[in-house]
């Protein structure tokens, strides 16, 4: 054994790739995952011996959270979010690795300010991250970025974030030439016309607070164009916020087609609901914009039967003037690295998402679509890991939130499951 | 007396109670405004700042004549042509303004729900006097006034709502005061001007006229507001016209002691015909516009009071 071990004792693991949930031992070598033990290894037979050891204590111990979209406001904005403040949310959050947006001033669109934000990322943040780059020069869906160039300097995705790419014929090219790299395009489909001036799900809530609603149809409308563009060109798709039953169906039957398709939701859309929105409160406009509580049952359904791949944060940081605005104005968005796991919580509190299942969602899938080594609990794996504990209470302080905006809709509500400590390649990065 | 609110942002929030009570007083007030002098001291020394964000002729002035004869101290501010076009935001002229002690504050804009912001932010009392689609509340009370007045009751009628219900805060306001009231109201427009689910207010819904109107009460009709559509909403003026507009031939569908209202200004011709809108014994679009003035009163004496924890004010 070598000096950089360490043995995780007495962990309740929650391994997403095995579905499993029980008591046991995990050791940590050189950054990777060594072994797993069972409850039932005696480790002193087995001869086990580290140089550090942490007794979790009978908490949870899961591979960290591989959050793909997360907006960190470099370049342009970083007044609102930081690679370090972003970064050290993350480690917070149990989040391991962040995948971020390109939809920055300006857009992460060049190999150039690919570098940029590459350099920034290495200096100043605790867990691991990657980088999308635009699909388009601008995000303005008319030519398509450098794929190749981008993709050799780490983009690990493409995508125009909540931007549709309008014109089909410039959406088609783009993914015809990216599929010859086997680049995976990420997309938030909704029918753009439909969705115009929308800040909330049309509805009787929408009608009742006289705001300007979109048809929940946008949303199937905008999937099944892409999905026949992906149909025809044989692209690798991520549809990201699938936050409708009604697109369920098309989802459902383009994977059963064989067609390489995943989908997101952002976790908002799977624990808030359209009246949320209550009087106003801007910090719950979202984009898509929350919908009705049947869709989100139908939604943490669709977690559960692995018809939707993976949840993500969706993590938009505003700051305080842009959203103390009037609702139409103000700017869509909040931010969820930290609050995450304790709204993922509600899903397994409520019964409907076992843990393994959840993490599954909030890992593995996501590190598998990008084609990282991250979220398994197997030997060889890095060893980024979040040791938590479902059941703390606690009630959420946005002010003592580690992000630089403070925009979460989770504000002064009661919550359960907090982080107890975080590790990135076995290195502890955040401890509660 | 029952009176609770400290603000009037919207019929939702207030009782059935308290409109009775706010009826009651306005009723009082439509005597006094009759009289050759018209003015009480019940406000006086206090200052009442009125705030359009959007262009208002006669709900700004029915506000300034109520506050003035209720003794107040009156003053508009333009908003349009102010601070905002200097980058201010709504907040942080609400913080100006409410820095200067203003009393009662009326405040019109384009966007649903700025003036419930803005009344989180300051001391004094909030009028509502439109944002955006959402709620005109004292419209719905000028048109219960108007119809309580005419038919002698507020329950049991039978009201039809007529035109562009999609973009009228004054529709919402009133199916929320006729349902509080326990009438029945059906709402008539072509499908592309009803909000979605609609239906789930409690009313009926009718995409044809003369059976939307058949035996009703009341007959309000709304102004198509031409500056609201993104565009596309109905073909053309004169088809809506042809089939939406309110002329002699399909009020006969109502009962024909049916009262005509609409809340102004009208588009003569478009959503009404002109020699309807003008005819004394149909017709109480005067009379709306007179209640307005009692109803703005009313409404700000009730506010101003429900601060006065002691009932100071007389």
């Amino acid at each position: 054994m070598t000096d950089m071990t360490t043995l995780f004792t007495n962990a309740r693991l929650i391994d997403p790739q095995a579905g499993t949930d029980q008591i046991g031992s995990l050791l940590v070598l050189d950054g990777l995952i060594s072994k797993v033990f069972g409850q039932d290894t005696d480790l002193k037979e087995e001869n086990i011996t580290a140089v550090n050891s942490f007794d979790c204590a009978g908490k949870c111990l899961a591979p960290g959270i591989v959050d793909i979209g997360v907006k960190v406001c470099e370049p342009g904005e970083r007044h609102k979010e930081s690679f370090r403040s972003a970064g050290q949310a993350a480690a917070a959050g149990g989040v391991t690795t962040m995948v971020t947006r390109p939809d920055t001033l300006p857009a992460i669109d060049t190999p150039e300010t690919l570098e940029f934000v590459t350099r920034r990322a290495q200096e100043d943040s605790p867990v691991n991250i990657r980088h999308m780059a635009a699909l388009t020069k601008g995000r303005e869906g008319r030519e398509m970025v450098e794929i190749g160039f981008l993709q050799d300097a780490g983009a690990v995705a493409f995508t125009d974030c909540d931007r549709v790419v309008q014109s089909t014929k410039v959406f088609a090219r783009a993914l015809t030439y990216a599929r010859s790299l086997g680049a995976l395009v990420m997309a938030h489909p909704q029918d753009p016309g439909l969705s115009q001036a929308a800040a909330v799900t049309s509805g009787k809530f929408a009608s009742l607070r006289g705001l300007p609603g979109v048809s929940p149809m946008a949303e199937r409308m905008g999937l099944q164009r892409d999905l026949a563009l992906v149909e025809m060109t044989g692209a690798k798709y991520h549809a990201d916020g699938i936050t409708t039953q009604s697109a369920l169906p098309a989802l459902k039957q383009a994977k059963r087609d064989g067609l390489d398709v995943t989908a997101g939701i952002n976790i908002h859309h799977l624990t808030l609901n359209a009246l949320d929105v209550g009087d106003y409160r801007t910090f719950f406009k979202i984009k898509p914009p929350l919908r009705d509580e049947d869709d989100r049952v139908a939604m943490v359904e669709a977690i559960a039967d692995g018809t939707i791949d993976i949840i993500s944060s969706m993590h938009t940081p505003q700051d305080e003037e842009s959203k103390r605005l009037p609702f139409e104005e103000a700017a869509s968005g909040a931010v969820a690295l930290e609050t995450l796991l304790p709204a993922a919580m509600r899903l397994y509190h409520s019964g409907m998402i076992k843990l393994p299942i959840l993490w599954r969602a909030l890992s593995l899938n996501p590190a598998k679509r990008l084609g990282l080594p991250a979220g398994r609990l197997n030997p060889g794996a890095p060893a980024d890991l979040v040791l938590f504990d479902p059941d703390a209470p606690f009630v959420l302080d946005r002010f003592k939130l580690q992000s630089k905006s403070k925009n979460t809709p989770f504000d002064g509500q009661r919550m359960q499951g907090k982080v107890i400590a975080t590790f990135v390649g076995g290195k502890q990065v955040f401890g509660a | 007396m029952n009176w609770r609110a400290k603000h009037l942002l919207g019929i939702e929030h207030l009782g059935p109670d308290e409109i009775t009570t706010l009826l009651d007083l306005a009723d009082q007030y439509v005597s006094l405004n009759r009289q050759q002098i018209k003015h009480r001291d019940t406000l006086a020394g206090l200052t009442q700042i009125n705030m359009f964000f959007e262009n208002s002729t006669r709900t700004q002035a029915s506000f300034e004549l109520a506050g003035k004869r209720l003794g107040a101290d009156v003053m508009n501010m333009a908003m349009q042509a102010s601070s905002i076009k200097k980058g201010e935001t709504l907040i942080d002229t609400a913080m100006t303004l409410n820095a200067m002690h203003p009393d009662l504050l009326v405040v019109r804009h384009p966007h649903s729900g700025a003036v419930n912001l803005l009344a989180d932010k300051v001391n004094c009392a909030v009028l509502n006097a439109g944002d955006g689609r959402h709620e005109h509340p004292t419209q719905a009370l000028l048109d219960a006034l108007t119809i309580r007045r005419a038919k002698g009751r507020l329950h049991r009628l039978s009201i039809a709502i007529c035109g562009d219900i999609a973009h009228s805060r004054v529709a919402r306001s009133n199916i929320l005061l006729l349902g509080k009231m326990e009438n029945r109201i059906r709402l008539i427009g072509p499908p592309t001007l009803m909000p979605s689910q609609v239906a789930e207010f409690g009313v009926e819904v009718f995409e044809d006229m003369r059976e939307g109107l058949q035996d009703v009460d009341v007959v309000m009709m709304l102004r198509l507001q031409r500056e609201r559509m993104d565009g596309g909403f109905i073909p053309s003026e004169r088809e809506y016209y042809h089939r939406y507009g309110l002329d002699a031939e399909k009020l006969a569908y109502a009962k024909p002691d049916a009262i005509v209202m609409h809340p102004g200004p009208m588009n003569r011709g478009v959503e009404i015909d002109g020699t309807l809108a003008d005819d004394i014994n149909r017709s109480v679009i005067q009379e709306q516009v007179e209640m307005g003035v009692a109803v703005r009163m009313a409404a700000m004496e009730l506010l101003i009071q429900a601060r006065q924890p002691k009932g100071v004010l007389v």
